[in-house]
């Protein structure tokens, strides 16, 4: 026994009982077992010194707890509970996993030549594809929750809209952690292939039914061909005892187009790590991002981009609103490669603190190596404006009215960007109930 | 009357045939210590300079640091060198001293004296550059201070730090170390242990320094490191302005120039750092070459007490450094402009760190990036609002510009808030030299390369104005000699 599996004898544990159940392909197996040994190798991002990636976020909550991965569990969800953790639509196609497994009988099927389900299934009746395409954008190479949740891949969702197709019905996958079992680990996992010219929304949303102690390790791939078009939301409403890290990896093709927002409300300790290829000229990418953080919560966004060939535009905004005695961190580069000449990127981090206790690191960086370019960045941090605020009292607004008005007028930018109604209102009401109440009146010290 | 030339000299054509300007080597009798790093070298160095023995106990715990770090060198910068073997420097080299050592300049080697003339320092007094106080150092040693007398009767200390070690052990043990600890890092580690001379100065309670101080280091033995370290204390309500220039000669091997910088300003008090560095920068294929590694920090520690550091960055086969400022003080304020050029194979990364503790505490940072030829330019800073410094500001801008498309330039800005009453700002940009620009110069007759350069000029001219005024002057031609050739 190597030194590595006795740092976590649980997830080895797991990993023999899931090794022996079988009905999976060869390849996977092997993919597995790859997966496995680096984990073994890598563990997990522990390291405090000199551990960039890793610099505001320490993992070892994480890394400490003894999280099961049961098998053969597979407790029944009804969908009235699903609806009040999730945001929900009847004309959506909605894709349920509960505790990590599919549930086909609160879930819908599309019709029509669009796959949209099991991940295990389709590696049965898509073999070519899903091979082809699965752990190819997520490398687990130097990334142990990548590894961890490869070498557990059992189940997740597959999506493929072909060439040419437009789904119009956006595609919305539930991950929902029961808390039955404690501490208990999920690994969600799912690929996204958009064919030539093809159209899909995705909507992930990552929410839980119980105050539990659980963690999260999901990976997401989302690949574009030519000139597809691709919306993409993430929604992370775990409980607040939750351990999210979630790794999402996008590859475009020539004038494709992605966008995506990000909301964070939810984890205990939660990271957001997403990393959009521009892999072929013309490609652009848009990244949105609204963390909300209170109480002791943690929430680390590490975005980065990487414009690879020429022509591309990248526009980046996240922003944060900290209460309580949470903290915030944003991290992440925009690279131009030598190759991308003529790109076009914006990078941007806003950070609102409303309590004295709370704490935002922000680290946005550029690396550069082409010149006919134009890139910029800008973060800020600060308190909401003390002339405004004064100037809303004075038309006659109470203090604490006129700073949730300023807030959710800072929420409300990123909130806006969702173009579908159903999911708009969902958060808007969502960010507006979770505005905290109480006001902080700073003033100037004389 | 000819301007005076401090760092540059006047540029000719024929000036500008060759590359480096201030690469000639002195040739002077040279006493120096053995390659290599050991107690005993320590010891060596601070017998050679007769010090007190809690100054070599000092040193010793540095060493004995040191060696700890087990030669591991910090590697997160984004630059790239061979490994720097430790024993293969001479840590201490000198002009060799008849008895001892210069009593005045008469008895300086005129070798000296004529070499700095050539580099545009004339340390004869008659000659003297009006204004400014310069204290030179070549090698380990300080060669001479001007203007002594003068500042003597201002109550001003302005020398050596070897000789402040001797005269003003109480300053010295107060406050040397106290704001580059030698933990710090390794590299303040190896000074702390090494160090052989650089300069000291003490401004007193409510002076203003009449002159400006200068010191003038100068590199000039082969396979030598330089280590000099310089203190400034201004006290309650003084006011001192301090300029530092730089140059080395043209040497096949690279150089190390390990130096550390401590700057202390008590109530009310300001300091003003302007640094022209133009050490030797490698020849065109990246050969040779100062590295630069740098630790430059003051603390503000008294209330309304103002620190500003000015950099511009030519020289160096490879720069790091961040001049920082710790604003202890309530009300104190804290700047650093910088302009940093990368061209041929130099490597830069540099930036700051403002560390807010005391209460409306303001920082302002100004960074201008030029990458030329295959240039890596790298601002790398920190803004950090610790939750005591309630109110406090930041401006942060950095821009970057490109000249060619082999060259690169990043920015990594680490920002840490921990009081939500504290305003932050950053802003970055990164483009090149606009062809819209350059046509509308074309069209009003100006030429490629002229156009460039004024162009270049004014990216950079917010930084040279808050140079003082002569050295703005050289600052400017300085650039355009570094980026000889890479436009038009």
């Amino acid at each position: 026994m190597t030194q590595t599996t006795t740092r976590f004898p649980q997830y080895a544990t797991d990993y023999q009982a899931l090794a022996s159940t079988s009905g999976e392909p060869a390849w996977l197996t092997q993919l597995r077992e790859q997966a496995w040994t680096r984990f073994e190798h890598l563990g997990l991002p522990i390291i405090r010194r000199g551990n960039e990636k890793w610099k505001y976020t320490d993992v070892r909550p994480v890394a400490n707890v003894a999280f099961e991965h049961p098998l053969g569990l597979e407790p029944q969800v009804d969908s009235s509970q699903l609806q009040k953790a999730a945001p929900w639509d009847a004309s959506w196609i909605n894709l349920v996993f509960v505790d990590g497994y599919y549930s086909p009988n609160i879930s819908s099927q599309p019709t029509g030549g669009v796959y949209v389900g099991s991940l295990a299934e389709a590696a049965q009746s898509h073999p070519e594809l899903v091979q082809k395409h699965l752990a190819q954008q997520a490398s687990f190479e130097d990334d142990g929750f990548v590894a961890l949740n490869t070498a557990f891949l059992q189940d997740g969702a597959f999506v493929h809209v072909p060439a040419g197709q437009v789904l119009s019905a956006p595609v919305h996958l539930v991950f929902v952690t029961t808390g039955q079992v404690e501490p208990r680990v999920t690994y969600p996992r799912t690929l996204l292939l958009a064919g030539t010219n093809s159209q899909v929304t995705l909507v992930e949303s990552y929410v839980s039914l119980a105050d539990a102690r659980f963690f999260t390790d999901a990976v997401t791939e989302i690949v574009l061909e030519d000139g597809a078009n691709v919306s993409h939301y993430r929604l992370l409403l775990e409980s607040t005892e939750a351990y999210h890290v979630g790794v999402s990896r996008v590859c475009q093709s020539q004038d494709s187009t992605f966008t995506s927002a990000s909301f964070a409300k939810g984890a205990a300790i939660g990271r957001n790590d997403f990393q959009v290829l521009l892999d072929a000229p013309g490609a652009s990418c848009t990244l949105n991002g609204l963390y909300l953080t209170t109480g002791t919560q943690h929430m680390d966004n590490y975005i980065n981009i990487d414009h690879a060939k020429p022509n591309g535009t990248s526009r980046l905004l996240y922003k944060g609103i900290l209460d309580g005695k949470s903290r915030a961190v944003f991290g992440g580069n925009v690279t131009v490669r030598q190759e991308a000449q003529k790109t076009d990127a914006q990078q941007t981090d806003k950070n609102l603190l409303l309590s004295l206790d709370a704490e935002v690191d922000s680290k946005p960086s550029l690396l550069i190596y082409a010149d006919d370019v134009k890139c910029g960045h800008g973060a800020t941090a600060g308190h909401i404006d003390d002339d405004t605020l004064f100037y809303m009292q004075s038309r006659g607004l109470d203090v604490e009215t006129a700073s949730q008005i300023l807030i959710h007028a800072f929420a409300s930018e990123i909130i806006d960007t969702v173009e579908l109604t159903p999911l708009r209102e969902y958060l808007d009401r969502l960010f507006m109930e979770a505005i905290p109440t109480s006001t902080l009146r700073l003033g100037r010290e004389s | 009357m000819a301007t005076q030339k401090v760092i540059s000299r006047t540029t000719t054509a024929e000036d500008l045939q060759t590359d480096y300007k201030w690469g000639f080597t002195i040739d002077i009798e040279q006493d120096s210590a053995p390659k290599g790093l050991s107690e005993d070298i320590v010891r060596l160095i601070s017998g050679k300079k007769n010090e007190p023995e809690w100054m070599l106990e000092w040193r010793l715990k540095a060493f004995r640091h040191w060696v700890r770090l087990n030669q591991e060198e910090p590697t997160w910068a984004n630059i790239h060198h061979p490994t720097i073997d430790f024993q293969d420097i001479h840590y201490y080299a000198a002009p060799s001293k008849k008895g001892d050592g210069p009593k005045s300049l008469d008895e300086v080697d005129p070798e000296l004296i004529e070499a700095f003339n050539k580099l545009g320092i004339p340390l004869d007094e008659q000659k003297k550059m009006t204004g400014v106080a310069v204290d030179v150092v070549l090698d380990s040693v300080s060669v001479t201070t001007t203007y002594q007398e003068m500042l003597e009767k201002a109550g001003i200390i302005f020398c050596p730090i070897s000789e402040a070690i001797q005269k003003h052990p109480d300053l010295i043990k107060k406050y040397m170390g106290s704001v580059v600890p030698y933990t710090d890092n390794f590299y303040a580690s190896l000074n702390a242990a090494v160090f052989s001379d650089g300069s000291f100065a003490y401004i007193p309670k409510g002076t203003r320094c009449p002159i400006e101080l200068m010191t003038y280091f100068r590199i000039n033995a082969e396979e030598s490191g330089q280590f000099e370290r310089t203190l400034i204390i201004a006290d309650e309500g003084s006011y001192v302005s301090y300029l530092e220039g730089c140059t080395a000669p043209m040497r096949k091997t690279s150089q190390l120039h390990a130096a550390v910088v401590e700057l202390i300003t008590l109530d009310d008090a300001e300091i003003k750092y302007s640094t022209l560095q133009n050490w030797y920068p490698g020849d065109k294929e990246g050969k040779g070459g100062v590295y630069n590694f740098v630790t430059k920090r003051g603390k503000a520690a008294g209330k309304n007490s103002k620190i500003s550091w000015t950099q511009v960055e030519t020289g160096s086969a490879i720069t790091w450094k961040y001049p920082s400022v710790i604003l202890q003080g309530d009300n104190s304020v804290g700047e650093f402009y910088s302009v940093a050029l990368v061209n041929n194979y130099q490597q830069a990364d540099t930036g700051t760190k403002m560390i807010h503790i005391g209460k409306n505490t303001k920082s302002t940072i100004v960074a201008k990036g030029i990458s030329a030829g295959h240039g890596e330019n790298t601002y790398r800073g920190l803004v950090k609002i610790n939750p005591s410094a309630t109110g406090a500001k930041n401006f942060t801008q950095c821009d970057s510009l490109l000249v060619g498309d082999q060259c690169g330039a990043h920015t990594v800005p680490y920002i840490e808030v921990r009081n939500p009453t504290a305003q932050l700002e950053h802003e970055a940009t990164t483009s090149k030299v606009s062809d819209d620009q350059l046509f509308y110069c074309q069209q009003r007759g100006i030429g490629l390369e002229e156009a460039h350069y004024m162009i270049i000029n004014g990216f950079c001219r917010g930084i040279f104005q808050e140079l003082p005024f002569e050295f703005a002057m050289e600052a400017s031609q300085l650039m355009k000699v570094s980026l000889e050739g890479t436009v038009g």
